[in-house]
């Protein structure tokens, strides 16, 4: 059943622009259940270039404190895939002139996503317009013998995530098998544990830029300000902010203002 | 004193590290080159005769080994069958842990490594790792649930006083699961000069694999002792208590293929399979994926990890090793869910019998014995995994 990828969102993003692109994280359900698509479309229309959604998950080592305790909430609020999907079903329908256009990334662990079922789940994203997934703990060899045939049918990217310690041949296989852009873990790190860039930092995103690869890069975790955000895009086509969002959301509210105020100081 | 490890059986570990479809490694890339390193390089290390030499030689004068086989004469009286126990709470820092301790901490040094991160439940994992760094003269550091640290307390101290950072894990349950992923957390932090030294058989390949065979000490002895004591090398019956897995694991290895001897795993039950207050695994779990391997898990509909309880925190995980699952599976082995209740009953029962406290965990196994339907001649061998003096507090609330 592989086909080629046609018509995704995050590849037609990418085809027309390849410079300073913001990917802002949040976590589905987080603050209130009622939250996700409100945020979804205060993201847009701060000028988001793409936005990942986090799948609430009760635990998920690649993250941090931040991140973890959203989940938690998100869980304790009842957010399920079940229940992101339905609101998600209607963003992309223009209904009062706002649909969602901007693509849109699922990140989550793979373990609510196996139950809810790997077709099924492919499925669901299809139908309510998400763009790609992020499932850190599904290494790739795994997605490539298992589940890559269902993703293209559905015309879903699955983003792969590469480390300073990922081997320059596993790099190049990950971007030889990759579609969509490769997410670029800055440090050896969970999110939100990062202050800074550091030198070793630099040198990990010059070698990278020096392999060009086929795929773009957006850089993530340790991203939280202007000035984080500038020093990324130098080196990549652009970064995600997740924890920093977060506790944006924690301390300034969820309202259209407040998501526009956290974008124009990471973009400045 | 042993010399090398007996070849494995046909339930060995796939190349991709899986059993049946249980196992793998299901892991963030921030863990692939860690566990890559360990996959690449564990057989080749303890195939090499120096490690054996200094493993073997670990066990039988620091550990102790081997472990007495006790023939339980009043307690096979009382159950009706004949009941021998594999000492293994006579193993120095009272428990089997150590014999993987022993056998990671080498593969660390091999590998260069300068820092051990371990996650433990009951704190005999915790005390056999703080033991073996303390040794070796390597950083310890350890991950325990708040409320493990508070119903474990002589243990907590135990891994200070042996040198260790003992890290209370605050998140979610506040017990071994949480444990696990701080521990995990902290190995994504430290990539390079931190080996994880996994307690049970869980965990990405190859941790199950490689526990299993460190481990496989125990039934390794059983032939030998039993052939001693019977003139048979096989048991009917290998009982061994299940949170992770890792005793039963070494005392099911060399049985795995001899399809006469029945593999007994005791799962706690709790306050009861159906209460909501559990940790029965395979009565309550189905197929999933945690700590980076696929196997039978406690979850809701939805995915998400329950919380498990038992009064034993050494078996209050979610989840089994990847290969009890495939015994489970396969039904290779026989899966019993004891409550609390009838643990403490079968440790009380023990220490009057026998003259032997027996860990919670421990009491596990020995309360399947009733259940079992046990003939008079049938010859059966518990796993006596741990010593009881760490459960006193809990133990003398039902005295």
């Amino acid at each position: 059943m592989t086909q080629e990828l046609t018509q995704n969102r995050i590849t037609d993003l990418f085809a027309t622009k390849s410079d300073r692109l913001l990917n802002v994280y949040f976590t589905a359900g987080f603050p209130t259940i009622t939250d996700t698509v409100p945020i979804l479309r205060g993201l847009q229309a701060a000028g988001v270039d793409l936005v990942e959604i986090g799948m609430p998950y009760s635990d998920p080592v690649a993250d941090g404190e931040t991140i973890q305790k959203s989940n938690e909430r998100a869980l304790t609020n009842g957010m399920s895939l079940k229940t992101l999907f339905a609101q998600l079903s209607d963003c992309r329908k223009d209904t009062s002139g706002d649909a969602v256009t901007v693509p849109i990334l699922l990140m989550g662990y793979i373990n609510p996503v196996l139950q809810f079922g790997i077709e099924n789940f492919c499925q669901q994203c299809r139908e309510v317009g998400v763009d790609g997934v992020i499932l850190p703990d599904l290494p790739l060899d795994l997605y490539l013998a298992e589940y890559a045939a269902t993703f293209r049918k559905y015309g879903i990217v699955n983003v792969s995530l590469i480390t300073p310690q990922t081997a320059e041949s596993r790099i190049r296989h990950i971007d030889e098998e990759s579609d969509g852009f490769i997410y670029m873990v800055s440090s050896a790190s969970i999110t939100g544990s990062v202050k800074g860039v550091s030198d070793a930092m630099r040198a990990y995103f010059e070698r990278i830029e020096a392999m060009n690869l086929r795929n773009p890069l957006l850089i993530g975790f340790g991203i939280n300000n202007h000035e984080t955000f500038d020093t990324a895009s130098q080196y990549a086509n652009g970064a995600i902010v997740g924890s920093a969002f977060i506790r944006h959301l924690e301390e300034n509210g969820t309202s259209a203002a407040s998501i526009q105020a956290f974008v124009q100081t990471i973009r400045a | 004193m042993q010399t090398t490890f007996e070849p494995a059986t046909s339930f060995e570990v796939s190349d991709k590290g899986f059993y049946g479809h249980f196992g793998g490694a299901f892991i963030p890339e921030m863990l692939y080159p860690n566990v890559d390193e360990l996959r690449q390089n564990y057989l080749k290390i303890i195939a090499d005769p120096a490690f054996q030499a200094e493993f073997w030689q670990l066990l039988d004068d620091y550990v102790g080994r081997p472990t007495p086989l006790f023939l339980a004469k009043r307690l096979s009286e009382k159950i009706g069958a004949t009941i021998y126990l594999k000492r293994e709470d006579l193993c120095h820092t009272g428990a089997h842990k150590i014999n993987n301790t022993i056998g990671q901490i080498l593969v660390a040094q091999r590998l260069g490594k300068k820092r051990i991160v371990a996650e433990t439940g009951a704190g005999q994992h915790g005390v056999a790792t703080a033991t073996v760094c303390a040794l070796m003269g390597l950083e310890c550091i350890v991950y325990m649930g708040s409320i493990d640290m508070e119903r474990q307390k002589p243990n907590v101290d135990r891994m200070r006083m042996l040198g260790a950072t003992v890290v209370p894990a605050t998140s979610g349950s506040q017990t071994l699961k949480d444990a696990t992923n701080e521990a995990m957390r902290h190995w994504i932090n430290n990539p390079i000069d931190t080996h994880y030294i996994i307690g049970s058989v869980v965990g990405p390949h190859p941790y199950p694999d490689m526990v299993a065979r460190f481990q496989s000490v125990i039934s390794q002895e059983v032939k030998k002792q039993l052939f001693a004591k019977t003139g048979s090398e096989n048991p009917d019956y290998m009982v061994a208590c299940v949170g992770g897995g890792s005793n039963a694991a070494g005392a099911f290895y060399h049985y795995l293929n001899e399809p006469s001897v029945r593999l007994v795993a005791a799962e706690a039950a709790g306050q009861g399979v159906t209460s909501g207050h559990s940790a029965a695994t395979t009565a309550l779990g189905k197929p999933g994926v945690l700590h980076g391997s696929r196997t039978i898990l406690m979850q809701t509909e939805d995915g998400q990890v329950v919380e498990p309880y038992s009064i034993s925190a050494g078996l209050d995980y979610p989840g089994i090793g990847p290969l009890h699952a495939h015994l489970f599976e396969s039904g290779r082995g026989d899966f019993y869910a004891i409550t609390d209740d009838e643990a403490l009953a079968a440790g009380f029962e023990l220490s009057k019998l026998e003259g032997i406290i027996p860990a919670l965990e421990t009491a596990h196994a020995l309360a399947a014995l009733p259940k079992m339907n046990l003939q008079p001649d049938d010859v059966v061998v518990v796993c006596l995994s741990g010593r009881g003096d760490k459960d006193l507090s809990t133990y003398s609330k039902h005295l």
